[in-house]
C-alpha cells in the first residue's frame, strides 16, 4: 500500500501506455512523462510567483496580493491573462529573427534540464550515465539565449544587461561545476540516480546525505551561492536590476515573450534547486528512516519548495551586489573555497571511516573560511576612486 | 547511414554554410553554435555520450560565447562596407582544399589501420576517466599548463592595460 | 566574520515574516476601500462653501467679495456677483455669488483662498473620491455642488469649526447689541420727543 503511493505515477504511466500497441509503448511512455513535466512545472511556477509576492510582502510588513482569489492564490491567472493580451511590441530596428528565438531557446534549454532530475524512486525521465554533465551542458546553452535577447534588442541598456548577465553566469559556472564535481568524486558516478542511491542509506536513523558531511556542507553553501547567481536572483540580480537597467536584457520584450523569460528564469531556479537537492540533500530520500512510508516524490518536492523558500527569503533580505563586487566574490572567495573543498573531499575519502576525518576536514574548512573571509573583508582600501573608461 | 545521420549532417552543413555566407557577424556566430550542436548530436548518435555533452558544454557554453564577446568588443558587429567575401578567395579555396585533402588522407589511412569492428565498443565514463589519468595523463597535464598560461597571459594583458592607462 | 551580517539579516526578516502573522500591529496596510483611515483635523483636499442653517442659498456666507478669486495662484475660481442683495448671518444685506465655480483639475489645494476669506465662507473639504468619467465638465464644481452645511464643517474639522462658530457668534452678539443700543437710543429719543411734544 505504501509502495503503491510511492510508485503511483509510474503505475499510472504503465497503465495508460498499456492501451497502445507494443511498438509504440516506450515512446508513448516517454511522451507522457514529458507532458507531465511540461504541465507540472509551469503550474508550480504560477504558485511560486504568488508565494514570492506574498512572502516578500510579509517580510516587508505588508500584505501581498489578496484580491484575486482566497489569499490571492488566483493572482497568476490574472497575470497570465494580462501577459497574453498585451501587445507584442518588437522594436523596428531590432533583429526580428534573433529577437523571436531568444525566449524560445531559453525556455527549451531550461525545460531540457528537467529530463535528468530524479523526482522520486524510478521517476527520472532519462536515466543517463552522464546525467550531471548533460545538466551543466544545457545550463551553459541558456546563457547564449540571454546574450541573444540582449543583443537583438538593439538597445544599449539591454546589451549592457546581457553582457553583465553572461559575465556573471560564466563566472559562477565554475564554482557550480566544481561543487558538483566534488559530489561526483565521492560517489564515483556522473549519473544522478546513482548519486541519490548513494545517499539513501541510514545509520542510527540519520541519513547519509552529503550535506551532513563537512565537505558536503561547504559544497552545498558554494553551490547555493553559485545557483543564486546562475539564475540571476537577488542578491545577484544586477542584470535585471529594475532600478538600474530598466529590465536589463528583457527590456524590449512585452507581453507573452516577457512572460516566457520570466517562466524561464523561475524554471531555471526550480531545476537548479532540484539538482542541488539531488546532489546534496539526498534527492527523494526521507530525512529519517522511520519516515520512509511517505512517498519519495513528496520528499523531493518538499525539499524543492524549501529551497525556493530560501531563495525568496534571500531576496527579501539582501541588497544587490554590484557587478565588480560579485565578480570579486566569485573569483576570489567562492572559487578558492571550491578548490579547497575538492582537496578536503579527497582527504575525507582517503582517511577512512572514523571521527578523525570529521575533525580534520571541518577544521580545515572552517579555518579556510575564516581566513579567506577576513582577508576579503579587510582588503578594501578607502581612497579616491579611479575610473576606467571603455575604449 | 540512418535517417538520423542524414538529418544531423544536413543541419551541420547548413549551419556551416550560414556561418560562412551571412552578412551579420553575430548571425554567423549563432549559426556556428548550430554547427556545434549538430556535431554534438552526431557524437551522441555514435554512442559517445560523454564526448557529445562535453562538446555542448565547452563549445556552445564557452567557445560560442567567447566568439560572440570577441565580435562585440571589437567592431565586428557592423556590416563591412565592401562585402563579406574577400578578394583573395582563390588562394583561400586552394588552402581549404589542401587542408581537406590532408585530413581526408589521415582519416582514410586510419580506417585502413583499424580492424573492422563488428560491435560498437562500450566505453563508459569510468573508462574515459581511467584513460585520462592513466594512459593520457601527460597530454592532460600539458593541456592544463597551456590553459593556465593562457589565463595568466590574459590577466597580465589586462593589468598592463590598466597600468598603461594610469 | 564573513557572513555574520547575512545571518543577522536573515534572522530579522524571518522575525518579520512570522511576526506579521501573529502580531497584527506589524502590518500597517489599510485595505482600501473596505477599510479607511479616519481623516484628521488638518486634512485638506479641495475647497467648499459653508452655509448656515438648512437653506443653501439663504444661509450662504459668501458675499462674493472676489478676494479668493484674485488671490488664487492657478486662478481656478470663477465668481459672478449677483445683482440683488440678501441678508447674511447677522442681518446685514450683502451680495451673493450668482455663479461660483472651482475647477478641481486646476486647484492645487494651497488653502490661500481659505486664509484670505474675511467671511469664513470658503473652507477645505476632505473628500477625495471625486473621480469622474466626464473629463471637462465633471471636474468643474459649481455653487450648488460646493455648498455644504455648517454641520458638515463641524463634522470634518471640529476644532476649527468651533473657533469659527465662536467668532461668528461674538460678531452676531456685538451686532445685535449695537442694533439694540441704536434702537433703544432711537426709542428713547422718540419717547423723549413725544414727551416734550405732549408737554409743550
Amino acid at each position: 500500500m505504501i509502495g503503491f503511493f510511492d510508485q503511483i505515477f509510474v503505475l499510472l504511466q504503465h497503465w495508460i501506455v498499456s492501451f497502445l500497441p507494443a511498438a509504440w509503448q516506450s515512446a508513448a511512455g516517454v511522451l507522457l512523462a514529458v507532458v507531465a513535466i511540461i504541465c507540472l512545472f509551469p503550474a508550480l511556477f504560477a504558485l511560486t510567483t504568488v508565494f514570492e509576492r506574498k512572502g516578500i510582502a510579509r517580510i516587508q510588513n505588508r500584505l501581498g496580493p489578496n484580491r484575486v482569489g482566497p489569499y490571492g492564490l488566483l493572482q497568476p491567472i490574472a497575470d497570465g491573462i494580462k501577459s497574453l493580451t498585451k501587445e507584442d511590441i518588437v522594436p523596428m530596428s531590432a533583429d526580428a529573427a534573433v529577437h523571436f528565438l531568444a525566449p524560445v531557446v531559453m525556455v527549451v534549454a531550461v525545460f531540457m534540464g528537467f529530463a535528468v532530475l530524479p523526482m522520486g524512486r524510478n521517476m527520472v525521465l532519462v536515466d543517463m550515465d552522464a546525467g550531471l554533465l548533460f545538466y551543466f551542458a544545457i545550463g551553459a546553452s541558456a546563457e547564449l539565449a540571454v546574450f541573444m535577447a540582449g543583443w537583438s534588442s538593439r538597445n544599449k541598456y539591454s546589451l549592457l544587461g546581457a553582457m553583465r548577465a553572461v559575465a556573471q553566469m560564466i563566472s559562477y559556472e565554475v564554482p557550480l561545476l566544481l561543487s558538483g564535481v566534488t559530489v561526483v568524486m565521492i560517489t564515483g558516478s556522473l549519473s544522478l540516480t546513482k548519486i541519490v542511491a548513494a545517499q539513501n542509506h541510514y545509520s542510527y536513523g540519520l541519513p547519509h546525505w552529503y550535506i551532513f558531511t563537512p565537505w558536503g556542507c561547504a559544497g552545498f553553501l558554494m553551490y547555493a551561492i553559485a545557483a543564486t547567481a546562475e539564475s540571476n536572483r537577488s542578491p545577484f540580480d544586477l542584470p535585471e536590476g529594475e532600478s538600474e537597467l530598466v529590465a536589463g536584457y528583457h527590456t524590449e520584450y512585452s507581453g507573452f515573450k516577457f512572460a516566457l523569460f520570466f517562466l524561464g528564469e523561475y524554471l531555471a531556479m526550480f531545476s537548479i534547486s532540484g539538482l542541488g537537492t539531488t546532489l546534496f540533500l539526498g534527492g527523494w530520500s526521507a530525512p529519517f528512516s522511520f519516515l520512509n512510508w511517505v512517498p519519495s516524490w513528496i520528499w523531493f518536492f518538499s525539499k524543492l519548495m524549501l529551497s525556493i523558500f530560501v531563495f525568496i527569503w534571500l531576496r527579501g533580505t539582501l541588497p544587490r551586489l554590484r557587478q565588480d563586487q560579485l565578480m570579486n566574490f566569485a573569483w576570489k572567495f567562492v572559487l578558492p573555497m571550491c578548490l579547497l573543498n575538492l582537496f578536503v573531499a579527497a582527504a575525507w575519502r582517503f582517511m577512512g571511516d572514523g571521527w578523525l576525518r570529521w575533525v580534520v576536514c571541518s577544521a580545515v574548512l572552517i579555518a579556510a573560511y575564516v581566513t579567506l573571509g577576513w582577508s576579503e573583508m579587510h582588503r578594501g582600501k578607502i581612497g579616491p576612486r579611479s575610473y576606467r573608461y571603455a575604449e | 547511414m540512418s535517417i538520423v545521420f542524414y538529418v544531423l549532417t544536413t543541419i551541420t552543413v547548413m549551419g556551416a554554410l550560414a556561418a560562412m555566407l551571412l552578412k551579420n557577424t553575430v548571425h554567423c556566430a549563432l549559426a556556428l553554435s548550430v554547427v556545434f550542436a549538430g556535431l554534438a548530436f552526431l557524437f551522441m548518435s555514435l554512442d559517445a555520450q560523454y564526448a557529445g555533452w562535453a562538446q555542448v558544454l565547452v563549445y556552445i557554453g564557452a567557445v560560442a560565447i567567447l566568439v560572440v564577446f570577441a565580435i562585440l568588443l571589437t567592431k565586428g558587429s557592423e556590416t563591412p562596407k565592401d562585402g563579406v567575401f574577400s578578394r583573395t578567395w582563390f588562394v583561400g579555396l586552394v588552402i581549404a582544399a589542401g587542408v581537406f585533402a590532408v585530413l581526408g588522407w589521415a582519416v582514410m589511412g586510419s580506417m585502413k589501420a583499424l580492424p573492422q569492428l563488428t560491435a560498437v565498443p562500450q566505453v563508459t565514463n569510468l573508462d574515459i576517466g581511467n584513460a585520462l589519468v592513466g594512459r593520457y595523463v601527460l597530454p592532460l597535464e600539458i593541456v592544463a599548463v597551456l590553459l593556465t598560461a593562457a589565463m595568466i597571459g590574459a590577466v597580465i594583458v589586462a593589468i598592463h592595460e590598466k597600468e598603461g592607462q594610469k | 566574520m564573513l557572513g555574520e551580517g547575512i545571518i543577522k539579516g536573515l534572522a530579522e526578516t524571518a522575525r518579520n515574516f512570522f511576526g506579521s502573522y501573529f502580531f497584527a500591529e506589524r502590518l500597517t496596510t489599510v485595505e482600501y476601500p473596505e477599510e479607511r483611515i479616519a481623516p484628521f483635523e488638518a486634512a485638506r483636499v479641495f475647497p467648499f462653501l459653508v452655509f448656515d442653517g438648512t437653506d443653501a442659498l439663504a444661509g450662504l456666507r459668501c458675499t462674493s467679495c472676489q478676494i479668493c478669486e484674485k488671490e488664487c495662484p492657478p486662478k481656478c475660481i470663477y465668481i459672478e456677483k449677483s445683482k440683488d442683495k440678501k441678508p447674511d448671518y447677522v442681518g446685514r444685506m450683502q451680495f451673493y455669488p450668482a455663479r461660483f465655480e472651482i475647477d478641481i483639475a486646476v486647484c492645487m489645494s494651497c488653502q490661500i483662498c481659505v486664509e484670505v476669506c474675511p467671511f469664513e465662507s470658503i473652507k477645505m473639504n476632505t473628500e477625495f473620491e471625486l473621480a469622474t468619467t466626464d473629463r471637462f465638465g465633471g471636474l468643474l464644481l459649481d455653487r450648488d455642488q460646493l455648498a455644504k452645511p455648517n454641520s458638515y464643517y463641524q463634522k470634518i474639522h471640529p476644532a476649527e469649526a468651533a473657533t469659527v462658530d465662536a467668532r461668528l457668534g461674538e460678531e452676531k452678539a456685538k451686532f445685535a447689541a449695537k442694533v439694540k443700543a441704536t434702537s433703544d437710543a432711537a426709542a428713547a429719543k422718540s419717547a423723549a420727543k413725544a414727551l416734550e411734544g405732549a408737554n409743550g
